[in-house]
């Protein structure tokens, strides 16, 4: 079991990753942080504890139990997002570029990943973590292009959340002023929720799934900043229309960009890379 | 979504409060959870049983404040009440919002002994 943070249940296997480990890279596990008071919804209101002395007898006994209120205000994600702070900080103390690359199963998210990596691995140094229920075979994929990846088996577990990819920052060190893919499990649902610290979640949409998927899944395309529109070499044997989805992710996210590219054929590839590499510039900037 | 990820999340907040604020039994949890978050309430309920069973709020009562979605209307320019993310405004029918309120996942307070 890892001894600082008590992680070790459950079925998340990483790669490479000894279960007994030292924490390099300074996680602050478990300190506490973001007490956020929201509005009121005008319901019990107390000290942040409250000892009501006011059981059935009105009166305080030492020794006896006494049910008292306790205040939390506290986001349910906020141990996901501790881990996630900690992550981003690292991250950016390092000028690293992580992007959490977020789809349905099926997008071509792999391939296109393999794509990039192709074509930018001469120009700027990239590396991969793997997020999938099972198999290291997407791990096995991207180190086929000569660059590293770390593989993240979920188990049952339908996301990556920002304490595996903690764990796998650690195993796989990647390099300063770097750009790190995060290929997220493939779910339109859960990953939306749940931050790695990265500094953008990118979906892709292939032009073979639904024009409606953005507003079937609003909230993933809520969260990503940009949104790759995938296979789009396929268009003249499909009913997809690219304006009515563009539309749609707009609706949920009228700040959302969005590119059309194929990793087939490298149409479109190009403004993805010029997109890419001004982002990174960015963080190098902020560093 | 993924509610039994999140009971997971609520059971951890408590038992780091229990260490902290000295408490061994939970009766109630208050949560509040917004109509945009994305959070199937039903399925919380389902959920939390399950997850809280042989800890220190086994049994425990769930209680779930719903807070309505709420969003900045560019072109009204005023709150309105939105149900989804996707929704228009309801007067004037444009897209251009910027949701407000409605996104909260919190847990609010518990009774404890």
């Amino acid at each position: 079991m890892c001894t600082v943070c008590g992680c070790g249940e459950g079925e998340t296997r990483i790669e490479g990753h000894d279960p007994v480990h030292e924490h390099e890279h300074g996680h602050e596990h478990g300190h506490e942080h973001g007490h956020g008071h929201g509005h009121d919804t005008g319901h019990h209101h107390h000290g942040d504890t409250h000892d009501y002395g006011a059981g059935a007898a009105r009166a305080h006994a030492p020794g006896l139990s006494q049910a008292r209120m306790v205040r939390i205000e506290t986001d349910i994600l906020a141990k996901n997002n501790q881990y996630a702070d900690a992550n981003r900080r690292w991250l950016a103390e390092r000028g690293i570029l992580a992007l959490n690359l977020v789809s349905s199963p099926g997008s071509g998210k792999t391939t296109l990943l393999t794509r990039t990596i192709d074509d930018l691995k001469e120009e700027l140094r990239l590396s991969v973590i793997e997020g999938d229920q099972q198999t290291a075979h997407d791990a096995q994929r991207i180190r086929e292009t000569g660059v590293r990846a770390v593989q993240i088996n979920t188990g049952k577990g339908c996301h990556l959340d920002g304490h595996m990819v903690g764990h796998a920052l650690e195993t796989l060190a990647p390099e300063e002023e770097s750009v790190l893919f995060i290929e997220n499990v493939g779910n339109l649902v859960c990953p939306a929720a749940f931050d790695l610290g990265e500094a953008h979640k990118v979906a892709i949409l292939s032009v073979t799934e639904g024009e409606d998927k953005p507003i079937k899944y609003p909230d993933m395309f809520h969260a990503a900043d940009l949104m790759l529109l995938n296979k789009i070499d396929l268009l003249p044997y499909l009913q997809f229309d690219v304006a009515r989805c563009i539309d749609y992710a707009r609706r949920v996210n009228p700040r959302i960009r969005v590119l059309q590219v194929s990793a087939t054929t490298g149409e479109g590839m190009e403004p993805w890379y010029q997109w890419l590499r001004a982002t990174r510039e960015l963080a190098r900037i902020g560093r | 979504m993924h509610e039994m990820s999140l009971c997971e999340g609520v059971l951890q907040v408590i038992q780091d409060h229990a260490e902290r604020q000295g408490f061994s039994r939970v009766e109630t949890v208050w949560l509040e959870i917004g109509a945009l978050s994305g959070v199937e309430v039903e399925a919380m309920r389902f959920c939390f049983d399950a997850v809280v069973r042989g800890s220190l709020a086994d049994g425990a009562r769930l209680e779930i404040v719903e807070v309505p979605g709420e969003a900045w209307c560019m072109k009204c320019a005023r709150g309105v009440r939105v149900a989804q993310r996707f929704d228009a405004c309801p007067d004037c029918g444009s897209y251009q919002l910027q949701v407000t309120g409605g996104t909260e996942m919190k847990i609010k307070e518990l009774e404890v002994e």
